[in-house]
């Protein structure tokens, strides 16, 4: 919660010294971002290949922890296509490239930013923003009217961080492991699935 | 596409092969940095762009509604999950 604010305290600094324009237009340069950009993604990398084996914990689980990313993922995707259908202007692929987010709004915001302009990548940080802070305050509504599984769908990458608190607290310690095994398969889908629809 | 599944997989392999040297333990640290450096610079082109100021209504309103069709489809599925598998 508060590296949350943290961050979106940065991103308002900037919007304010951009709209008060005493920033020099040198760091608006598109290229040093995109260096910044690759070396964010090889350090998402280095903590995937360095962090725990996702595939023990299949093991030990068995199969069906599988179907709770895949149904955070189907979910996520038919919902926001259905609302690409009522937002005026917004493409369906738009709509899909702000889910696959999946609550995760540093690093799809910054994707979606390089690829398909600022615009859109401000959509992003805020639905994604917004996902993980309807976990935060709804998670006990969420168990009550979805069952124990819900916040864990809900959270997207974040089950394995920030959410993880209260999905303990509602959902109860049964279900910690599955909350961090959801959250890094959706961690790890989400620059795969982000960059494979801004690519479309 | 290509620049970014390249970046990602040389890191899992230099995460793989560093996994017990005390150099993955910056990594943290570092990747906190770097999304924090762009999402300045993100704050940096937001502020700086016409087009998303003026409308920034606009983008909090489908913000929001992008949210809630995302949170309500998983959530959904969720609960299918939940009844017929646990």
């Amino acid at each position: 919660m508060k590296q949350s604010i943290v961050y979106l305290l940065l991103f308002v600094v900037g919007v304010i010294l951009a709209l008060s324009g005493i920033m020099p237009d040198l760091l608006l340069n598109r290229d040093i971002t995109t260096w910044v950009l690759y070396a964010l993604l090889f350090l998402v990398g280095i903590q995937i290949g360095a962090g725990k084996n996702m595939f023990a914990a299949v093991k030990r689980f068995g199969w069906r922890m599988l179907m709770i990313p895949l149904a955070t993922t189907v979910g996520t995707f038919a919902g926001v296509s259905l609302l690409s259908l009522i937002i005026p202007g917004r493409s369906l692929i738009d709509c899909l490239s702000v889910g696959a987010g999946f609550a995760y709004y540093s690093l799809s915001s910054i994707l979606i930013t390089e690829f398909k302009g600022a615009e859109l990548g401000t959509v992003a940080l805020l639905a994604n923003i917004m996902r993980e802070f309807s976990v935060l305050i709804l998670a006990p509504w969420m168990v009550k009217y979805f069952g124990k599984l819900a916040p864990i769908s809900a959270g997207g990458a974040t089950t394995m961080d920030t959410t993880l608190p209260v999905i303990t607290r509602y959902s109860g310690s049964d279900y910690v492991v599955i909350a961090l095994f959801h959250g890094m398969i959706i961690d790890f889908s989400v620059p795969l699935w982000v960059s494979f629809f801004v690519s479309l | 596409m290509i620049n970014i599944l390249l970046c990602i997989m040389a890191g899992i392999v230099v995460g793989y092969l560093a996994k017990k040297t005390t150099v993955v333990k910056y990594t943290g640290s570092l990747l906190n940095v770097t999304i924090m450096l762009l999402l300045f610079f993100l704050g940096l082109s937001v502020g700086s762009n016409e087009q998303v100021v003026s409308n920034f209504t606009t983008i909090g309103l489908d913000a929001f509604l992008l949210a809630v069709g995302a949170t309500l489809g998983s959530l959904f599925c969720a609960k299918w999950v939940y009844k017929k598998f646990f």
